[in-house]
């Protein structure tokens, strides 16, 4: 199997008002296509910030991040913004739907910027929908969904673009028991049915078992186990 | 789905601060229109005033004469309504110190221009009828104890010679402002005795009174009257008869100036207004730039949805503004004495005024958001709690 996310030598500062804060240093990761990997850790310890890095929302302060052999930290900001577009799909702990558009719109949200027409669209979002077990709640607003099928509109406009990764930040945070693991078995679906290279951040130990293999992330440093 | 969609579904997400701002617009784009109605209305009143008579004078100075051959040729332009002319003739009655205009005039149109002066029709019959008649004033009348059938005789310095005339008529004036202090007679008179006793000095008239049709081309009939007659020995000089104006512009003036200014700070406050609903709703909206962001979109993209959401608030509130501005202004076209503007409508300038107005408001309106969405990194607008 080839290596499809590789990050090298890795370190994050942030500054606030004038003051380094060191979050990352010296990562070094390889995830390879297939995998289902998660990264756990306690609070603060940088897990959001290296998925970011992963996913090309943010930029390392040094070394390098590498996706499909893409040198995502050497992109300019639009060329980014298209990359992001066409090889990532997010997951975001609060849905981060957008409220004033349906389950279908805002699926559809990431296929505008293709050149598929209307009804290409409309093919994708439908399979998309009908995948994550909506497609008979497709005219819903997000606040007439339950936490659990947001967070599946969410998954729907990760995939609908059929993206190289998958990074989910703790996708099962705000949810009960129950759809939790409904998450996490859409998420288990998506990496053996659909062969979808997955990154997720959690907390939860439980979450952690689906998974083919753990990372830990402690005050910045990673703790690799076997899996 | 569309991006107008979307900025559509924006504004509707809180309607009643999408309603208020709307309102708020509109109010002030009806304030600006009346102010601006108020203030063309003043500028062309300005003009029109005096504008519907014009005064066509020898261009070097008010003293010297202008040949009576202009009269058919000024008549002839077209959008000249009437003409008249009068002559100054000076001249003493009794002592130096009893001062009031006295004018030869031609018995033909010179009330029919001057309307304002009125005399009755039996008064003015005879006046015409006889060569050597004259009108006064009521005031002067009053002044002299004059009857009609007096007889006035006055020692003329301008013109030599002992003048004698017969009061034929008393005229009234219409308005509080109606100079009722002149004397009048027949220009002919002073014609035909000005051929007899000083050969020369005849055909002659002080100046010309121009009626014109619509007082928005006195400058136009203006500018063709002192063209007929460029080049010639006696060139013209045409204004609109705006003394009266002048010095009532000097009083209003600052108020006018005040509204003028005040038109424009309200502009400034709409500005504000929206400014400030936009600023909230990016504000509200961090997070969702910051997704959008996050699946691809570009600047470009995050522009068109605040800038059209901005423009969107700001033409319908310059919309609904602009619509009832024109009930508004016709109302108080109603209320406003007739004739204390000649003219009290939305002139197309205020209307474009308008229109741009409510555009920059709305550029200006977004240009915050914009930059502020522009500017937030993703992941900020993530951590980004309202
Ligand atoms: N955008 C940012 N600006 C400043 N500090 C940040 C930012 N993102 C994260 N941090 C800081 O970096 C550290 C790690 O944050 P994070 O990656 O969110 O941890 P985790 O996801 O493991 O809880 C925290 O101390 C946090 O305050
Ligand atoms: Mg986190």
């Amino acid at each position: 199997m080839s290596v499809i996310i590789q990050v090298k030598n890795l370190a994050k500062s942030y500054w606030r008002n004038k003051i380094e804060i060191p979050v990352l240093q010296d990562i070094d990761l390889e995830v390879e296509e297939g995998e289902f990997l998660t990264l756990m850790g306690p609070s603060g310890s940088g897990k959001t910030t290296l998925l970011n890095l992963i996913a090309g929302i943010d930029k390392p302060s040094s070394g390098d991040v590498l996706v499909n052999g893409t040198d995502i930290g050497k992109l300019g900001e639009s060329l980014l913004a298209k990359w992001r577009s066409s090889n990532v799909g997010f997951v975001f702990q609060f849905y981060n739907l957008i409220p004033v558009l349906t389950a279908y719109e805002n699926v559809e949200l990431p296929l505008l910027l293709t050149k598929l027409s209307r009804s290409e669209r409309k093919k994708h979002v439908e399979m998309a929908l009908n995948i994550v077990g909506l497609g008979d709640r497709i005219h819903h607003y997000p606040k007439q969904l339950s936490g659990g099928q947001e967070q599946r509109v969410a998954i729907a406009r990760a995939i609908v673009t059929d993206p190289v990764i998958l990074v989910a930040d703790e996708p099962t945070g705000d949810l009960d028991k129950t759809s939790a693991d409904e998450i996490l078995t859409l998420m288990e679906r998506l990496n053996k049915e659909f062969k979808k290279t997955i990154v997720m951040v959690t907390h939860d130990p439980h979450a952690a078992e689906r998974a083919t293999r753990v990372v830990h992330l402690d005050k910045g440093d990673l703790v690799v186990e076997p899996s | 789905m569309k991006v107008f969609k979307l900025i559509f579904k924006n504004i509707l997400r809180h309607k009643l601060r999408t309603i208020l701002t709307i309102i708020g617009i509109a109010v002030a784009v009806i304030a600006f229109g009346i102010l601006r109605t108020v203030y063309t209305a003043w500028n062309v009143g300005v003009d029109a005033a005096a504008a519907d008579r014009l005064i066509t004078r020898q261009a070097i100075s008010f003293i010297f004469p202008l040949p009576y051959s202009y009269k058919e040729k000024i008549a002839a332009l077209p959008g000249v309504s009437n003409l008249s002319f009068a002559t100054w003739f000076g001249g003493v009655y009794k002592d130096k110190s009893q001062f009031f205009a006295r004018m030869a005039v031609d018995d033909e149109t010179f009330f029919e221009v001057y309307p304002e002066f009125s005399l009755s029709d039996d008064e003015k019959a005879a006046f015409q009828k006889e060569r050597n008649s004259c009108v006064v004033g009521e005031s002067i009348a009053k002044q002299y104890n004059f009857k009609i059938g007096d007889l006035v005789t006055l020692e003329g310095d301008i013109y030599p010679g002992t003048w004698e005339f017969v009061i034929r008529g008393i005229y009234k004036p219409k308005f509080e402002n109606t100079d009722a202090t002149q004397m009048l007679f027949h220009w002919t008179y002073l014609d035909e005795r000005m051929k007899a006793e000083s050969p020369g000095r005849e055909g002659n008239v002080g100046w010309y009174i121009v009626k014109v049709e619509d007082p928005l081309q006195s400058a136009e009939i203006s500018t063709k009257i002192d063209a007929l007659f460029k080049n010639s020995l006696a060139e013209t000089k045409t204004e609109t008869e705006r003394a009266f104006t002048q010095g009532f512009i000097s009083s209003t003036g600052a108020i006018i100036t005040a509204m003028n200014i005040l038109s424009f700070v309200i502009v400034g406050i709409i500005m504000l207004v929206l400014g400030n609903t936009m600023i909230m709703s990016a504000r509200e909206r961090t997070r969702e730039y910051a997704v959008f962001k996050t699946l691809g979109f570009s600047a470009f993209h995050l522009t068109g949805l605040i800038l059209g959401e901005s423009l969107l608030i700001s033409a319908l509130g310059g919309g609904l503004g602009i619509f009832l501005t024109y009930p508004i202004i016709n109302g108080f076209a109603q209320v406003i004495p007739k004739g204390f503007f000649p003219v009290f409508q939305v002139e197309p300038i205020t209307l474009i005024l308008a229109i741009s107005a409510a555009l920059i408001i709305g550029v200006a309106a977004a240009i915050f958001p914009i930059q502020r969405a522009l500017t937030t990194k993703i992941v900020d607008g993530f951590r980004f709690v309202g």
